[in-house]
């Protein structure tokens, strides 16, 4: 450390010199209250991590389980063997990625989108707003086995609420399967979508509160519409909100594993076969944890490379707004 | 100031430690062991209920406290995995005994040899066929049998009267009585089936292939796509595709229980079960005197060196772990659960089987019912691949199955090149990923 | 502020169809609660037949539903308090001061977010039993390790959501309190946190869901002593049979004090700002 005193913040609107004494001490103060959450990450996330990437590179099967710490290194085998396109597991593991990616821009677009709709039709108070905030909670309340239970429940191709009701519409014949085949993909979408846009309601929901009112009142004095105002207002004072937000729901989707493991009784159609659930079964239902560990790692590799894109992207944005 | 924001800091700090040292407690009692029993009954709870006096009764008798956790068929495998993996773990497991193989090549369990055997009243007191799924074949078992299931075909007997047949002899007649069993428009089917399930997938792909003679997994290691396994795969998925005698409404049902809520409400006239699902049947308000059983019968006349297998060896081991420090009070404990009381008593609250000579004098496993299960559970099984990727067998014939019953039920024709190819790319995956 | 007719029919429109989406599987929870277990699986109808409590009875001895709700509930509370309370003081010093390895730590923390669980699930319970047997701390297994795996789920967004909601909230605020001689903690739990109540709740909102709802590390890090519902519903079903009514009743039954405690917070989540805080 080279500066004594911590700098005033850049963007601080008060430029004025403070006549203050720093201690020392006010320079590690920034440390200290960082260092809890540096401590728990490194003994949950960062040393498990190193870890599994070490496992990455072992032929880790049952045989060398129990001694794992000497279990025969196989360098990069399990990577290579992973990413052969033309064996039926690699080509298996870009199937399932193909899925994920898909099944994660669906999901995302669809649970930001009606958060945010909701988000803005509650922002005004009416009566029963209270009550409806509180309904569209519930589905991230329950526990996400119930919420796989009652949709395979509802999605039954012989007796579900689904088929029953589009049959008697007349919109289908009422025998579709939905949790087979490539309508497997849709049963997981709209699974995954109605347990996770709550939460997108409810950040939003507290990231427009923190939106002075003032502000609004300023622009329809101005003659801004509607549509004007949520452009021009209200989505540039969300965008930090939505930067972590549109980012959790990515992480989230990305490695979903419950919905589809619930969904199917672990038995999961090609078309609703996300990469995490390709990944368990390739290690911890074939004990070949060496594999999975590999496809673990690739997998970590293209959340961070997406990440960092997507952090650069968007900070720049924000810095331009 | 920095003090306060240090006392801040501090009380954090022993906030997290008090957590870390109050909740922590490890007490190690000599006499107490551990045993992970598996979820046999309707529920943990019943389990416990049903295992509770009989470990009251060893503890009379030994002394030795028995901490027992009851651990649903879903995460026991993993738990297993986990304990072998660390080291920590219980002093007693219960697994499904088609796992024996691939626990067996972990080293974490305690192998029963024939010295050891003694113990046990030796290796002759246990049924031959129970005890072909321990371990590997010629190896030292690491486990022994605790539960024996079998397979059978129950059947609706009002709607055999009605029908006025009675239960066949052969798979050709199985076949036409299942036909005339189905009435589609009354949603009456002749079978039903867990299409989805590709345990139960890979079973049926087992005995099939021992009808042609074949074996799916040779020593040469999987062999899934040669013409007599894509027959007897064929064979299977035909019950839905070619002879229509089940719903293609099965290709969803992931779960015997779902399989078994129809045979119970009327809406197939037969289910092709183990004999843990009695209890259900029970359970779905179908009285035991509604319905029957009869072993399912292998096709006439069966070719050269086929054998007609009616089931795989089913149901669960017991396994004592290396790194126990109380292997002795384990061993006892696995003596008790394998003698001839307990055997009677749980395996009769079960719905199971002995899997010990000496439990059948009990007349419970006499009536007609339980006869036709310990017949093919002693005659008519042969054990799953006795081999440590048996998981990878499971999963890639299995899965595959459940894929064509899937394209089945939605209207497309699958042909005999279809399942080929369908096998074929099993076949790679296993081999693939074998380690 | 006037608002034209179009936005207010589709504010109605819009209402009163996302109601409906969030409603319908909620009735057929309710509903499937209610019925015999060999109705449950017959084919849906939109008005039941027969309506039986039953299962609400039920439910608490097939299972042990009531200690795994209590374990459900200290792993989540815990994990979730002790997360938001790492999450200000890191988010405060990320938001409000320039240090060197700012960003490295920022980056570090949020990338851990990233490892897939499978990837490190087994590595960790290793840790977890070799700890044990070191230091006698027993972590897996037990309440205490699942508040620490959890308070890390939680603890990279925790901070990067509190940060932005940090962000919004003028400087001036603090600084002035700064400039009046407070410690900059005084400055945080005066000034700061009082403003950023929505965002403090909807992050604690979001520790004690990703705490709740988690499976996979609950599987295998729990036993008897310490399983939560999010495993322990599992067992309403059996190889052989589900409990599905059951299933249901215990559900909503264990849900609705979490959506009791979403309504208390929700005073919180719609009192930040707006409440003329910026003056």
């Amino acid at each position: 450390m080279t500066t004594t005193a911590a700098p005033p913040a850049p963007g601080a609107p008060r430029t004025a010199p403070r006549r203050r004494k720093w201690t020392p001490s006010r320079s590690k103060l920034p440390y200290l209250l960082v260092l809890p959450a540096l401590i728990f990450e490194l003994l949950v996330h960062l040393i498990p991590m190193l870890g599994g990437l070490y496992m990455s590179v072992l032929r880790l099967t049952q045989f060398f389980l129990r001694d794992w710490l000497n279990a025969p290194f196989a360098g990069l085998d399990n990577f290579a063997f992973a990413l052969d396109l033309d064996s039926a597991v690699g080509s298996a593991l870009l199937k399932s990625f193909a899925v994920t990616a898909a099944f994660t821009v669906v999901t995302v677009g669809a649970s930001w989108a009606l958060g945010v709709f909701a988000a803005v039709l509650l922002n005004k108070s009416f009566r029963g707003r209270a009550v409806l905030r509180a309904l569209f909670l519930v589905p991230y309340a329950l526990p996400i086995y119930t919420t796989a239970m009652v949709w395979k429940f509802m999605l039954d191709q012989g007796d579900g609420l689904v088929n029953t009701t589009l049959g008697a519409m007349g919109v289908t014949d009422g025998e579709t399967f939905w949790l087979l085949g490539n309508n497997a993909f849709l049963s997981i979408v709209i699974t995954q979508v109605w347990r996770l846009w709550p939460f997108a309601f409810l950040v939003l929901m507290a990231g427009l509160q923190s939106i002075p009112a003032d502000v609004y009142e300023s622009a329809t004095v101005d003659g801004a519409g509607i549509w004007q105002q949520f452009k021009s207002i209200t989505l540039p004072m969300l965008r930090p909100v939505n930067q972590v937000l549109v980012l959790v729901l990515f992480l989230w989707t990305f490695n979903d594993f419950n919905v589809p493991y619930l969904l199917f009784d672990q038995s999961v159609p090609n078309s609703a076969n996300l990469l995490s659930i390709h990944i368990y079964n390739n290690s911890f239902i074939t004990w070949n944890f060496g594999l999975g560990s590999a496809m673990s790692t690739l997998l970590l590799v293209f959340l961070l490379l997406v990440t960092a894109g997507y952090l650069a992207f968007t900070s720049r944005r924000m810095k331009d707004a | 100031m920095f003090k306060r924001s240090l006392a801040a800091m501090t009380a954090i700090a022993a906030l997290l430690t008090g957590m870390l040292t109050g909740c922590g407690t490890s007490a190690e009692d000599r006499n107490t062991i551990t045993y992970w029993a598996s979820n046999q009954g309707k529920s943990p709870a019943q389990d416990m209920e049903i295992l509770r006096p009989q470990l009251e009764q060893f503890t009379r008798e030994t002394g030795i406290e028995v901490n027992v956790e009851v651990i649903g068929w879903s995460d026991l495998l993993n738990r297993i995995l986990g304990a072998a993996t660390s080291g920590v773990g219980p002093d007693v497991v219960n697994l499904g005994n088609t796992w024996a193989a691939s626990l067996q090549a972990t080293g974490a369990f305690v192998p029963f040899d024939d010295r050891l055997m003694q113990r046990f009243g030796g290796r002759e007191r246990f049924l031959e066929s129970s005890m072909s799924s321990t371990g590997m074949a010629g190896e030292v078992p690491t486990s022994l049998p605790l539960y024996g299931l079998s397979y059978g075909v129950f059947y609706n007997k009002e709607l055999f009267a009605e029908a006025g047949v009675r239960p066949p002899q052969t798979w050709q007649e199985f076949v036409r009585v299942a036909k005339r069993l189905t009435k589609p428009d009354e949603n009456q089917w002749g079978v039903t089936l867990a299409g989805a399930s590709y345990t139960e997938n890979s079973h049926f792909a087992f005995m099939f292939s021992r009808w042609e003679g074949t074996h799916l997994v040779g020593r040469n290691g999987p062999d899934f796509d040669s013409p007599e396994a894509v027959t007897a795969v064929k064979r299977y998925l035909d019950l839905m595709a070619e002879h229509q005698v089940a719903s293609p409404g099965d290709a969803e049902q992931g779960e015997t229980s779902e399989a078994a809520a129809k045979f119970t409400d009327g809406d197939a006239a037969m289910l092709i079960g183990q004999n843990s699902v009695i209890p259900t049947l029970r359970e779905n308000g179908m009285p035991d005197e509604e319905w029957g059983v009869f072993r399912l019968p292998a096709p006439s006349p069966l070719p050269a060196n086929a054998r007609p297998v009616a089931t795989h060896v089913a149901g669960s081991n017991i396994a004592v772990f290396k790194d126990s420090p109380q292997q002795e009070e384990a061993l006892q404990l696995v003596r008790f659960l394998t003698g001839k009381k307990a055997q009677a008593a749980l395996n009769k609250q079960y719905g199971t089987l002995p899997v010990v000579k000496d439990a059948y004098d009990d007349p419970a496993f006499h009536t007609p019912k339980n006869e036709v299960f310990a017949e093919v559970l002693t005659h008519y099984s042969e054990p799953a691949p006795m081999i440590p990727t048996e998981a990878h067998f499971e999963t890639t014939v299995g899965s595959a199955m459940r894929d064509l019953f899937a394209r089945i039920a939605t209207g497309r024709e699958v042909t005999e090149s279809d399942v080929r190819e369908a096998l074929t790319d099993a076949e790679q995956k296993m081999k693939g990923t074998g380690g | 502020m006037h608002e034209p007719t179009w936005f207010r029919v589709l504010r109605v429109v819009g209402l009163v169809l996302l109601t409906l989406f969030v409603v319908v599987p909620l009735y057929v929870m309710a509903t499937s609660a209610m019925k015999p277990l060999g109705e449950v699986t017959d084919t849906f109808e939109w008005v039941p037949g027969n309506l039986t409590l039953q299962p609400f009875l039920d439910m608490w001895s097939t299972i042990d539903l009531a200690a795994y709700f209590l374990n459900s509930a200290i792993v989540s509370v815990g994990a979730a308090v002790v997360s938001v309370l790492l999450a200000i003081l890191a988010a405060y010093a990320i938001s409000r001061y320039e240090f060197r390895g700012r960003n490295a730590f920022r980056i570090t923390v949020l990338s851990t977010q990233m490892f897939p669980g499978i990837l490190f699930l087994l590595p960790l319970y290793l840790l977890y039993a070799t700890l044990g047997q070191a230091t006698g701390i027993v972590l897996y297994g037990s309440k205490l390790g699942l508040i620490i795996t959890y308070l890390t789920f939680s603890l990279p967004f925790a901070i990067w959501m509190l940060v932005g909601y940090f962000d919004t909230i003028p400087r001036d605020l603090d600084e002035a309190a700064l400039i009046d001689g407070a410690h900059p903690l005084t400055a945080l739990w005066k000034v700061v946190l009082p403003a950023a109540r929505p965002g403090i709740a909807a992050v604690f909102i979001y520790a004690f869901m990703t705490a709740w709802g988690e499976t996979l590390f609950a599987s295998i890090m729990t036993d008897s002593d310490s399983r939560t519902l999010a495993v322990g519903l599992r067992e309403y079903s059996t190889q052989t049979s589900v409990a599905w009514n059951e299933v249901m009743a215990a559900s909503l039954t264990v849900s609705i004090p979490v959506v009791i405690g979403f309504l208390l917070l929700q005073r919180y989540l719609a009192q930040g700002l707006t409440a003329g805080a910026v003056k």
